[in-house]
């Protein structure tokens, strides 16, 4: 079974991780995982609002996972929905293993992830963007959180599933993982697998993970790393003519402008 | 293995930048320091930095992240509360600090005297940290540093920068002391009180120091910048 992106059944969608991307934040980052984007913010640790979920031995993470209006075909209802409070549960459980949340005792660590665009695996770009974003912020962590999706379409076992993908699989299981450790911190399944497929399905996500782990390091390197000044600086220089109107808003202009900086 | 000798390879070396969970030794000859721990035989980095190796104990110097914060060191803050036995302080850091009144130079006798005529709600204090522990920070000005200022402006800048913006032995601060005609007091929890002639150099020096804090040569530049103007 050939997938329609003509990916091969191990295989992310191309990944894009910018570390840094919100100024006013403690620490951000925006993953693009195949047309699905997500941007995590991270503010703390700082006092804990409300004051009722303090916690006296540890900080509390405080996670909000939105979707916004425009990132589905259909408008999506913006506010609290009951898919969003899930998904921002399953989040902060995902993360708080690699968290040291001891240190910081009756604070608070705010993430917010906004979703920009969705195209299936939105808490699972939502979960890797939040933990660079968390190693930006300087939160001391035992490990970075990788996370992807994997499922069962026909006899193979496919990673990183799209939307299209996701309506033919028999099952799709995000997965979060902490490859120092080899600690799963997230594993759901929607639908139905056999534990024969489920191990495959999950060792297949795990291998995804791993891939993905390398990119959010690459992402923070590019940021913090020796030299990092000096490459931000040459990107400057080469993208320095200033973009042409197709840029604005379309994400067809969107689109061609990353493809033209790759060339280069 | 002789004693005395280290088997052991260091997996990154001193000043090597690491990413929370590298892995940066793996040997029970040394001990996890700032931003380190421990995990079986190993130590690894809690943060994203740069190794520091001083003896037998290792630990991370982190690039971000918000102020910690330590004994001794000098800080500025916003009063915010008044409280029977002190003052409540916002020091961006991550909880509140108190000041006592045991950590004001003079004797107040509370029945008779208003605590907000030593310092107001919004008063702005250059206090030192006496004690820090995660339930609690305590700030003193009990210090030949520490008062209250009454003019002058502060500007803003990521803590992990700070001891940059001082230098070795104070080099790139007394530059800019010099060149800007300035008094200054860093705190270091980001923020910087300033107040002379040339207030904007040292907006600039600042900048300029947050922007280039990983290079190398940085007092120089700095000086040229200021020299320039």
């Amino acid at each position: 079974m050939k997938r329609k992106d003509k990916r091969k059944p191990g295989d992310l969608r191309s990944v894009e991780i910018k570390a840094g991307v919100i100024e006013q934040a403690d620490g951000s980052a925006m993953v693009k995982m195949g047309r699905t984007i997500a941007v995590a913010a991270v503010y703390g640790p700082r006092e804990m609002h409300p004051r009722r979920m303090r916690k006296s031995e540890r900080a509390f993470l405080k996670t909000t996972y939105r979707m916004a209006p425009f990132s589905t075909t259909d408008r999506c209802r913006p506010g609290r929905s009951r898919r969003s409070q899930e998904i921002s549960m399953v989040t902060r459980e995902a993360l708080e293993p690699a968290i040291f949340l001891e240190e910081f005792p009756k604070t608070g660590i705010y993430l917010f992830i906004e979703i920009i665009q969705a195209d299936a695996g939105t808490r699972t770009a939502g979960i890797n963007a939040a933990s660079v974003a968390l190693a930006d912020a300087g939160i001391p962590m035992r490990d970075l959180v990788a996370s992807v999706a994997a499922g069962k379409i026909g006899k193979d076992y496919f990673l990183d599933l799209e939307y299209k993908e996701e309506e033919e699989t028999a099952a799709d299981v995000p997965v979060a993982y902490m490859p120092r450790t080899k600690e799963i911190t997230l594993l759901q399944m929607d639908g139905d697998l056999s534990v024969k497929d489920m191990k495959g399905v999950l060792q297949t996500a795990i291998k995804g993970c791993e891939i993905m782990y390398e990119k959010q390091k690459q992402a923070l390197r590019e940021r913090w790393g020796p030299n990092a000044a000096d490459v931000k600086k040459e990107l400057k220089t080469k993208t320095a003519k200033p973009p042409s109107g197709t840029l604005r808003g379309t994400p067809s202009g969107a689109q061609a402008s990353t493809k033209t900086e790759k060339k280069r | 293995m002789k004693r005395g000798v280290y088997m052991s390879e260091m997996i990154k070396n001193d000043r090597e930048f690491v990413l929370p969970g590298d892995e940066i030794i793996n040997s029970m000859d040394y001990l996890p320091g700032r931003s380190c721990f421990r995990d079986g035989n190993s130590i690894y980095s809690k943060r994203l930095g740069l190794v520091s190796v001083r003896g037998r104990v290792i630990s991370v110097i982190s690039l971000s992240g918000v102020y910690v914060p330590r004994g001794g060191d000098m800080v500025i803050g916003k009063v915010e509360d008044i409280h029977s036995a002190g003052w409540v302080v916002n020091i961006e850091s991550v909880g509140e600090a108190f000041l006592p009144l045991s950590g004001v130079r003079e004797f107040i006798d509370t029945t008779k005297t208003d605590l907000s005529k030593f310092y107001a709600v919004g008063d702005v204090i250059y206090a030192k940290i006496n004690s820090a522990n995660p339930h609690s920070i305590h700030l003193s000005m009990q210090d030949p540093r520490a008062r209250k200022f009454r003019s002058g402006r502060i500007v803003n800048m990521s803590p992990a920068k700070v001891p940059r913006l001082i230098g070795k032995e104070g080099s790139m601060i007394n530059v800019i002391k010099d060149k800007s005609g300035c008094r200054i007091n860093v705190g270091q929890n980001g923020l910087v009180w300033f107040e002379g002639e040339k207030e904007d150099l040292v907006v600039d020096a600042i900048n300029l120091v947050e922007k280039d804090a990983a290079r190398d040569g940085l007092t120089n530049k700095v000086s040229l910048m200021l020299n320039g103007k």
